[in-house]
C-alpha cells in the first residue's frame, strides 16, 4: 500500500494553537472552541461506543446478516455535521450507524433496527443499512454500493426546485466512486448548479480491495475535474479540519455556485463487515493509524491539554455515553420483534 | 464416472472448475470485485490469481455495469471470461448489458458473433441479508431471450455446470444459491445443517466431468406428486416430504434454461400431481412459467390444480426472514392440498 498524499496532515496532527492562514478547503485549521471540542469529543465517542457495543451484540447473535462499523472514521462524519443548519439533507451508503447517530437520530431506535424489532427506525424492516428519519432530514443508509449518489443529486435538485438554501450532503466510500452512475450524477448536479457536497469517505479499502488496485485516478477529489466540480482533499482523521473544509463547501453550495467534492482521507479499523478475515492489510497498518492518527484521541488530547476539561470530567462524559449505549442495547435485545402480518405492510398490493 | 473423488463445500467446488477450466483454456479470464487478490468474498476464486497470474485473475471496481460489458466484449473477440457478481442483488446496474448486449449479439450479428462468458452471482437468502443480499432475480434472466440460467445445488452439480457454463458458447448466468455453499439447507434455520462432507452430493469428481446444460435431476423418485425445485429449495422439499410422509417426485431443474421439459412432462404424468416451489416472490416468477408449461403439456393428467410455493410479493425482510422463507412447513402444507383433491 503506498502511502496517501495527505497533505499537511504530519505537521497539522502536532498543531498547537495555530491561526489559520489557508482556507478550509487548503487544509487550513480553525481552532475550535471550548464548546466545540467538547462537543465532538462527545460525538465521535458516541459513535464509537455505539459501534462497539453493535459489534458484540452482533458477536452474541442478536444482530444478524451485515453489520459495516464506522470505528475510525468518526471525524467525517461528526465535523461534517457541525457546518451543516437544519433542513439540510444527510444520504449515504450501508456504513450509516454513525451518519445516523450525527444527525441526532436516537441511539435506541438505530440499535433496535439492527436487532430488528418494533422500535427501529424502520420498524425492523431495513436492518443496518436501511434507516431513515424524516425528521433529522437523513435520506438512508442504502445498501448497494453508489445508488445513493444518484438520490442525494435529486435531493439537491428539490432544494434548487423549492428555492430553499438547503445543502444536500451525498456521502460514499472510495469503492462507491468508480460507479458509473455516480459521474451521470457529477454531470446532472453540474450542468443544472445543484446544491450538493459528495464526500467521498476515502477509508483506502473497498471491502477487501485497496484503492490503488480498483482506481485508475486515486486522488478521488480529482475526479468531478472533467465536469468542472472543485474538489479537495481533507485530513479527515482531524475533526477540526473536516469542520473548516465542510463549512467552505457548504457555503458555496448555499450560494448557488453548484457541487463540490471532499475527498476525506479516512481509515477504518475494523472489517469491511463482521464477517471479513482482513488479510489485505497488515496489523500494523491498522495499529499505526489507531496509535497515531486516532479522531476522537486527537481531540482528547487537546482537551486536556488546554484544560477544557480534566481526565475524570472526560470519564463522565464516557460513563454517559456508555449508559445510552447499554439502554439502546437493552432496548435493542428487549423489544419486540414486528408482528408477521408487518411483512404486508408499507408495500403495493 | 470414473476416477477418483474428493468430499468438498459448494465454495470449493466452484473453485475447482473454475481450477480446471483455467488450466484448460487460455482463453478463460476470471474478474470480478474483490475476485482476484483477496479470491472473493465467499472464496469462489481464492488461490486462483497466485496461480494463473493477476492478467488471468483480477479486481475489477465496484462497477457492475463495465465489468459485464468488458466481458461481453472480450468474450465477442473469443475470450471466455467468467465474472463474479458479488451478490445477485448488486447485478442491476449491468441488467442494460445483460439484456441488451449480451444476450442479443449472436441474433443480431446474425451469428458471426457470440458470447461465450459467465455471470456468476450468489443467490437467495436464509442468512439474514435483508432486502440487498437475499434476492433470487432469477425470473429476470429467464424473461430474456438469448440467455442460458442455471441453479446449481451441490457442490457436486455446481462444479460439473460450472464446467458446461464455461464451456458454452452463449452467455449463461450462474445462480449459485448461498445458503448451500456449505452444506444441504433444508429451511430448518434453528437445526444444525448438515456439512458438504456427510452428504453425498459432497463427492466431486476431481477430473473434467462436466454436467449438460439443460437436464434436470431426479432427487427423490415418488409416486403421488410431482415437485418442481431448484436450488436451496430442493433440500427444502426433501424435508416437506419427509415429514409429510407424502410420497414425492423431487425434480431438481439444475437449469431453468433451457428448460428439462421432458423429465417434469414424465414425472407429471406419472404422479398427476405438481407443486412449484421457489424462494423469489410469487407474482411473475419462474414458477408461473413452470405452472404454465406443466399445464399445457398435462393437462390431461393432473388431477389437481398445479400449486405454487413462493416467497411472498414483498421486499425480502431483514426481521421475520423465517415468515418470508418458503420452508418445509409451507411447502408440506401445499402437498397436503393437492393431495386432497
Amino acid at each position: 500500500m503506498a502511502p496517501r498524499k495527505q497533505s499537511g496532515s504530519t505537521s497539522r496532527k502536532t498543531t498547537r494553537g495555530s491561526t489559520a492562514t489557508k482556507s478550509g478547503l487548503e487544509g487550513g485549521i480553525t481552532d475550535f472552541s471550548k464548546d466545540q471540542e467538547l462537543d465532538s469529543y462527545r460525538e465521535m465517542l458516541l459513535i464509537r461506543r455505539f459501534e462497539e457495543k453493535a459489534g458484540q451484540l452482533y458477536g452474541m447473535g442478536f444482530i444478524g446478516g451485515f453489520c459495516h462499523l464506522y470505528i475510525g472514521q468518526e471525524a467525517v462524519v461528526v465535523g461534517m455535521q457541525m457546518a451543516l443548519k437544519p433542513g439540510d439533507e444527510v444520504i449515504t451508503g450501508y456504513r450509516d450507524h454513525g451518519h445516523m447517530l450525527a444527525t441526532g437520530m436516537e441511539a435506541r431506535g438505530v440499535m433496535a433496527e439492527l436487532t430488528g424489532r418494533r422500535g427501529g427506525y424502520s420498524k425492523g424492516k431495513g436492518g443496518s443499512m436501511h434507516m431513515f428519519s424524516k425528521e433529522k432530514h437523513f435520506y438512508g443508509g442504502h445498501g448497494i454500493v453508489g445508488a445513493q449518489v444518484s438520490l442525494g443529486t435529486g435531493l439537491a435538485f428539490a432544494n434548487r426546485y423549492r428555492e430553499n438554501d438547503n445543502v444536500s450532503l451525498t456521502y460514499f466510500g472510495d469503492g462507491a466512486a468508480n460507479q458509473g452512475q455516480v459521474y451521470e450524477s457529477f454531470n446532472m448536479a453540474a450542468l443544472w448548479k445543484l446544491p450538493v457536497v459528495y464526500i467521498i469517505e476515502n477509508n483506502r479499502y473497498a471491502m477487501g480491495t485497496s484503492t490503488a488496485r480498483a482506481s485508475a485516478q486515486a486522488d478521488f477529489s480529482l475526479r468531478g475535474k472533467s465536469f468542472g466540480i472543485p474538489g479537495y482533499q481533507v485530513d479527515g482523521m482531524d475533526v477540526r479540519a473536516v469542520h473548516a473544509a465542510g463549512m467552505e463547501a457548504v457555503e458555496h453550495c448555499r450560494s448557488g455556485k453548484g457541487p463540490l467534492i471532499l475527498e476525506m482521507l479516512t481509515y477504518r479499523y475494523r472489517g469491511h463487515s463482521m464477517s471479513d478475515p482482513a488479510k489485505y492489510r497488515s496489523k500494523d497498518e491498522v495499529q499505526k493509524m489507531r496509535s497515531e492518527r486516532d479522531p476522537i484521541e486527537q481531540v482528547k488530547a487537546r482537551i486536556l491539554e488546554k484544560k477544557y476539561a480534566s481526565e475524570d470530567e472526560l470519564k463522565q462524559v464516557d460513563k454517559k455515553i456508555r449508559d445510552i449505549v447499554a439502554d439502546s442495547a437493552d432496548f435493542a435485545q428487549s423489544d419486540p420483534e414486528p408482528d408477521v402480518s408487518e411483512l404486508y405492510t408499507d408495500i403495493l398490493l | 464416472m470414473s476416477g477418483s473423488t474428493t468430499r468438498m463445500t459448494m465454495i470449493e467446488a466452484i473453485r475447482t472448475a473454475h481450477d480446471l477450466a483455467m488450466e484448460r483454456d487460455d482463453k478463460v479470464v476470471v474478474f470480478g470485485e474483490d475476485v482476484g487478490y483477496f479470491g472473493g468474498v465467499f472464496r469462489c476464486t481464492a488461490g486462483l490469481q497466485k496461480k494463473y497470474g493477476s492478467h488471468r485473475c483480477f479486481d475489477a471496481p465496484i462497477n457492475e455495469s463495465g465489468i459485464v460489458g468488458a466481458a461481453i466484449g472480450m468474450s465477442t473477440y473469443g475470450l471466455k471470461p467468467v465474472v463474479e457478481i458479488q451478490f445477485a442483488d448488486y447485478v442491476y446496474p449491468a441488467y442494460d448489458q445483460i439484456v441488451s448486449e449480451a444476450a442479443r449479439m449472436r441474433h443480431r450479428s446474425g451469428g458471426q458473433f457470440t458470447c461465450p462468458m459467465v455471470i456468476r452471482m450468489p443467490t437467495g437468502g436464509g442468512i439474514f441479508g435483508g432486502q440487498t443480499h437475499s434476492q433470487s432475480p432469477e425470473a429476470l434472466f429467464t424473461h430474456v431471450s438469448g440467455l442460458k440460467v442455471v441453479v446449481p445445488s451441490s457442490p457436486y452439480d455446481a462444479k460439473g455446470l460450472l464446467l458446461s457454463a464455461i464451456d458454452d458458447p452463449d452467455p449463461v448466468i450462474f445462480l449459485e444459491p448461498k445458503r448451500l455453499y456449505n452444506g444441504p439447507f433444508d429451511g430448518h434455520h434453528d437445526r444444525p445443517v448438515t456439512p458438504w462432507k456427510n452428504h453425498p452430493l459432497g463427492e466431486v469428481p476431481d477430473g473434467y466431468e462436466t454436467i449438460p446444460l439443460g437436464k434436470a435431476a431426479i432427487r427423490r423418485e415418488g409416486s403421488e406428486v410431482t415437485i418442481l425445485a431448484y436450488g436451496t429449495m430442493v433440500y427444502v422439499a426433501e424435508a416437506a416430504a419427509k415429514e409429510t410422509g407424502i410420497d414425492a417426485e423431487i425434480i431438481d431443474l439444475r437449469t431453468l434454461l433451457p428448460l428439462d421439459i421432458e423429465a417434469i412432462t414424465e414425472s407429471v404424468k406419472k404422479t398427476g400431481r405438481c407443486v412449484v416451489i421457489h424462494e423469489a416472490t410469487r407474482t411473475s416468477g419462474f414458477g408461473a412459467e413452470l405452472s404454465a408449461t406443466v399445464q399445457e403439456a398435462c393437462f390431461y393428467h393432473l388431477e389437481a390444480p398445479v400449486l405454487r410455493v413462493t416467497g411472498w410479493d414483498t421486499p425480502y425482510p431483514h426481521a421475520q426472514e423465517w415468515a418470508y422463507f418458503p420452508g418445509p412447513d409451507r411447502v408440506g402444507r401445499a402437498l397436503r392440498e393437492v393431495m386432497e383433491d
